[in-house]
């Protein structure tokens, strides 16, 4: 039996357009490697600083902005401070927007809560920079400002100076995080990737070169519900639940009438 | 000389930049951190190089009007376009930032949903339990498809816990997904470094080109 691709792409488009409009609430059940991450930030004492280097741009924002805004608003309501970078130029401006926004829900201060350094090509030389200092790679941050010259900078060097790395990414910079950032400077690391990329990463979350994994937006809409406030990713996880449903039936379609068809050749 | 010079400066180099992460030493972190800046500068020439070579070949598929000339015609206008905006105006300027929220940010989200409707239309086609391990496969796809999303807990809640479709699916990802994916990793890393080493000492040298044949 041969469906006209149309009628699939029909299909889709229905289900993932209704469910964006009515909220269901289908139940999330979170993970062990998501409430690692979760009770490890919720341990620390306010005041300690943080870095979220977010790697997303607009092609995979759908994916990893709610779990930026999830884990920005754990931290700032923590009032723990935040460093962030953005190592892949095409996400900088959404990025800087983000950490504008929801420090801002928080009434947070720049330079006195949180530190935008901004981009720097080759994050890999980066990443490995910045473990000795980060004034070798961002001498100057985002905004053009002296890190010296940042309150929350005094006495912050190096990935020694940070209680956590909590790294989201959408692409394979993540490795250089790995390797470099938790491999040559032992800085404790967690990791937030798509779904497509989540399990490339399980085998070093389970030789704990990562302590903690938040896949795509279940990932995020776990984290969420955590931090107990529901918002896109907990929303699209309706759309995402109802779109897998409807892919699986297409598959079970495909396959009955795949035995269908072969059981009548034979009896021709 | 111009095969023996490039050869040189790898095998010193490679040999320092293995040799240094086991020297704990002030002068070794110094040089490193000097040549890791040395890359950086060595990368915005490849990146220069990179932006010669896409103006030239767009350049000719215009020149001769090859076949798509005209996406060349759009690739070029938006090249120098954008960058001239950004070096006149910073990056921070209204026009700058207006092309990119309403001009590459749909574009590029818009690229990446196709992508669901195109997964859907491969899975209906390529998901046939043909044979033995192609329905393993087709099994797996589908437990993973519904134990990564709340419905697999709707549909599978009611059974004993190891039979549910999430915890199914967390097996699949933490022990065979895990072992392959291991395999996979100390195989690629082992290459790494014996391809390092061919290099470092010389004997791969496709690197530098035609020049670089014996």
């Amino acid at each position: 039996m041969k469906i006209d691709r149309r009628w699939i792409y029909l299909a889709i488009g229905i289900v993932v357009f209704i469910p964006m409009l009515v909220y269901l609430g289908f139940p999330i059940r979170v993970t062990k490697e998501v409430r690692s991450v979760y009770e490890r930030i919720d341990s620390l004492p306010p005041g300690t600083v943080v870095m979220v280097p977010m790697e997303y741009d607009p092609a995979t924002m759908a994916e990893l902005q709610p779990l930026a805004y999830a884990v920005l608003r754990h931290c700032f309501s923590k009032d723990l401070k935040v460093i962030t970078t953005s190592l892949q130029i095409e996400g900088v401006t959404i990025i800087k927007e983000d950490l504008e926004m929801i420090a801002a829900e928080y009434g947070k201060k720049y330079g006195i809560d949180y530190v935008f350094l901004g981009y720097k090509p080759y994050p890999g030389i980066v990443i490995l920079n910045m473990g000795e200092n980060f004034r070798k790679p961002f001498p100057r941050d985002y905004y053009g400002n002296e890190l010296d010259s940042l309150p929350m900078m005094k006495g912050v060097y190096n990935y020694s100076s940070c209680a956590l790395i909590l790294n989201i990414n959408a692409t394979s910079g993540v490795d250089y995080w790995i390797n470099y950032a938790n491999g040559r400077y032992k800085a404790p690391l967690a990791i937030g990737v798509t779904g497509v990329m989540v399990s490339d990463y399980y085998t070093f979350l389970s030789s704990g070169q990562i302590f903690g994994l938040i896949g795509g937006l279940k990932g995020a809409a776990e984290y969420e519900k955590l931090i107990n406030h529901v918002d896109l990713a907990c929303r699209a996880m309706d759309v995402q639940s109802i779109a897998h449903s409807v892919i699986v039936l297409f598959i079970v379609i495909g396959n009955i009438a795949f035995f269908a068809t072969k059981k009548r050749k034979k009896s021709i | 000389m111009k095969r023996e010079l490039p050869l040189m400066i790898v095998l010193i180099f490679g040999t320092f930049m293995a040799f240094q992460y086991f020297v704990p030493h002030r002068i070794s972190s110094d040089l490193y951190q000097e040549f890791n800046n040395w890359t950086i500068i060595i990368g915005i020439f490849a990146m220069v190089v990179g932006i010669g070579s896409l103006i030239s070949l767009h350049y000719n598929r215009i020149k001769f009007k090859k076949p798509g000339w005209g996406y060349s015609t759009v690739t070029i206008v938006c090249l120098i376009g954008m960058m001239s905006i950004g070096l006149i105006g910073g990056t921070e300027n209204d026009l700058f930032l207006k092309l990119y929220r309403h001009g590459l940010a749909p574009v590029t989200s818009t690229m990446f949903s196709l992508l669901a409707f195109f997964i859907a239309s491969a899975a209906y086609r390529a998901f046939r339990a043909r044979t033995i391990l192609a329905t393993l496969l087709l099994l797996a796809a589908v437990v993973v498809m519904l134990g990564r999303v709340p419905i697999g807990e709707i549909l599978t809640g009611w059974l004993p816990r190891p039979l549910q479709f999430s915890e199914i699916s967390n097996f699949l990802l933490y022990v065979p997904n895990t072992a392959a994916k291991r395999a996979i990793f100390i195989g690629v890393g082992l290459g790494v470094a014996a391809m390092s080493l061919k290099i470092i000492l010389g004997i791969e040298r496709t690197w530098l080109g035609g020049e670089g044949r014996k």
